[in-house]
């Protein structure tokens, strides 16, 4: 499986989640775990994501999920997993 | 996964200025070398053409894929001199073009190897790439020039010495630019990723993806949570991050190497600093203590440093190699050009630093004024330090005409700006103008 992290970022306000997760639904990404928390009144959110479907369209994926993030007002990112394993196990 | 992990990884890269300093392509031109020179330059252009023509794309896409920014793709060639040796002058001037405008076709930042091997002593292919520079350096926009005079095994070749001294001064004539393209080493690696000094050594693979890291910034902020401990506690964080920051170099080097069907060389465990601040080795040097990059203390804070990203970075990578350690170019780092500007930070310091870290008296602007002899002392110098310890050590030192201490030369983009530092004014004239060879060290006898 192919997966991929998704970290959202910026200031709390009503349907960020639903936001991401409709942009994530309509691209076929299926989200495997969610782990979501308010720092003070920031918002903070990483899906750990399943892109096996649609490897091939990652760069498109990165761009709708940059758009929805811009309307939403936060900052979306979304990076390959390997990164995370790479850096934090040996 | 672990949130905490997540975080630390997205922060390390989007706040703390950690990049992959440079993904470069080593290739081997030795299949390319034809009849004569223009024969050889249509060869290394299609085989550049062949060979690299996926990999600006292909590191742009894992920049994507890991939101991790490579700063600089590049081309690394067989010393040029090699395959110069049936060419004419003007054939040599052909492949010098030839490399310059594939590296600009197939869109890298640079393209290195226009180099000579000449520790040892000199060929007339060398001797005529030596004597092209100033008209190919300031010809040509991307193309990077190495000449390595020392070895530890060989001795200082001083009659090389002079004539790069010399060479330089033309250099600075035609273009004071252009002598930041051109590095003087003694012990030059074959497995370098580094500009200026980068070829690819008769040794390698045909073709081999070796990565550069970078992350000043990183390892700052780390430091910056240590603050007041015992030294050995900031030893023990700088391994850490080192092992995190290599580990990230591994990861984006394999890949990239996979994608073009190559075989991944190295991972070269550096500290190389931008001039954005934020991202300057001198600042490392100030977190660990000192007031200002090139004063006391300097040297031994630098020497830990060094240490300890070798240590971390060494388990993390399945290969290592390169220069490894800590870069101190002044024009590249916004520190070292403070410390430069102040005055605390002098070129005697700078060559006392060379000792304990990677490379040596790297992008310092001198007056324009300084005669050749002078500039062959300061590369007899560094020679005699890298020979006698071991080490890779270079100059890479910019006269510029009309301008003199208290003045500024701009280089733009990743090469930053440099104050003209003070050269000491005694001749060194007698000294370099005896010619000859310095013997190899002793310890250059083991077999």
């Amino acid at each position: 499986m192919k997966r991929a992290v998704v970290t959202v970022i910026g200031k709390d306000r009503p349907g960020i989640i639903a936001g991401v997760s409709k942009t994530l639904a309509e691209k076929q990404a299926n989200i495997l775990d969610v782990s979501q928390t308010l720092m003070d009144t920031i918002f903070t959110m990483s899906m750990l994501i399943d892109v096996t479907e649609i490897d091939a369209q990652f760069d498109d994926l990165q761009n709708s999920l940059k758009q929805t993030g811009d309307a939403l007002g936060v900052s979306v990112h979304i990076q390959r997993e390997e990164i995370f394993n790479s850096i934090s196990q040996i | 996964m672990d949130i905490k992990k997540i975080n630390e990884t997205i922060q390390m890269i989007s706040e703390e200025h950690f990049d992959i300093r440079t993904v470069t392509m080593g290739l081997s031109l030795l299949d390319c070398i034809g009849a004569n020179g223009q024969q050889t330059a249509e060869k290394v252009y299609k085989k550049i053409i062949d060979k690299a023509g996926r990999l600006v794309a292909t590191a742009q896409q894992l920049e994507r894929d890991f939101g991790v920014p490579i700063v600089n793709k590049r081309i690394s060639v067989t010393p040029i001199s090699l395959l110069a040796g049936n060419s004419d002058y003007e054939g040599l001037l052909a492949i010098a073009h030839s490399l310059d405008r594939a590296a600009a076709d197939v869109g890298v930042d640079f393209i290195g190897g226009y180099s000579a091997l000449i520790q040892k002593g000199t060929t007339p292919s060398e001797q005529m790439l030596i004597e092209s520079l100033p008209e190919v350096l300031s010809e040509t926009n991307l193309l990077m020039s190495s000449i390595n005079v020392a070895s530890t095994k060989a001795g200082i070749n001083l009659n090389a010495i002079r004539k790069m001294g010399e060479t330089i001064k033309e250099i600075a004539e035609k273009d004071p630019l252009a002598n930041a393209k051109l590095v003087v080493f003694a012990n030059a690696v074959e497995d370098n990723p580094f500009m200026a000094g980068a070829f690819h050594g008769v040794s390698e693979d045909d073709a081999v993806i070796n990565v550069g890291v970078s992350g000043p910034g990183v390892v700052k902020r780390a430091l910056e949570t240590v603050r007041d401990q015992p030294i050995d506690v900031v030893a023990e964080k700088i391994k850490t991050t080192a092992f995190k920051i290599t580990r990230i170099g591994q990861l984006i080097g394999t890949l990239t190497a996979q994608k073009l069907g190559v075989p991944f060389g190295i991972v070269d465990l550096s500290l190389a600093p931008t001039p954005a601040r934020g991202d300057s080795v001198a600042e490392v040097l100030e977190e660990i203590g000192l007031e200002q990059v090139g004063t006391q203390g300097t040297t031994a804070a630098l020497m830990l440093l060094n240490d300890a990203v070798k240590k971390g970075g060494v388990m993390a990578s399945q290969r290592v190699g390169g220069l490894s350690g800590a870069f101190i170019p002044v024009s590249e780092d916004a520190g070292m050009i403070d410390a430069a500007v102040a005055g605390t930070l002098t070129i005697s310091k700078l060559e006392a630093m060379t000792a304990v870290c990677s490379v040596g008296l790297d992008m310092i602007a001198i007056p324009g004024d300084t005669p050749a002899a002078t500039i062959s002392a300061m590369i007899a110098d560094e020679a005699a330090i890298g020979v006698q310890n071991n080490k890779t050590t270079a100059v890479r030192v910019i006269p510029v005409p009309g301008k003199g201490v208290g003045d500024e030369i701009d280089f733009g983009g990743l090469l930053g700006r440099a104050p003209i530092m003070p050269v000491i004014n005694r001749s060194s004239e007698k000294f370099i103008s005896r010619g000859g060879h310095i013997p190899a060290p002793i310890h250059s006898f083991k077999n």
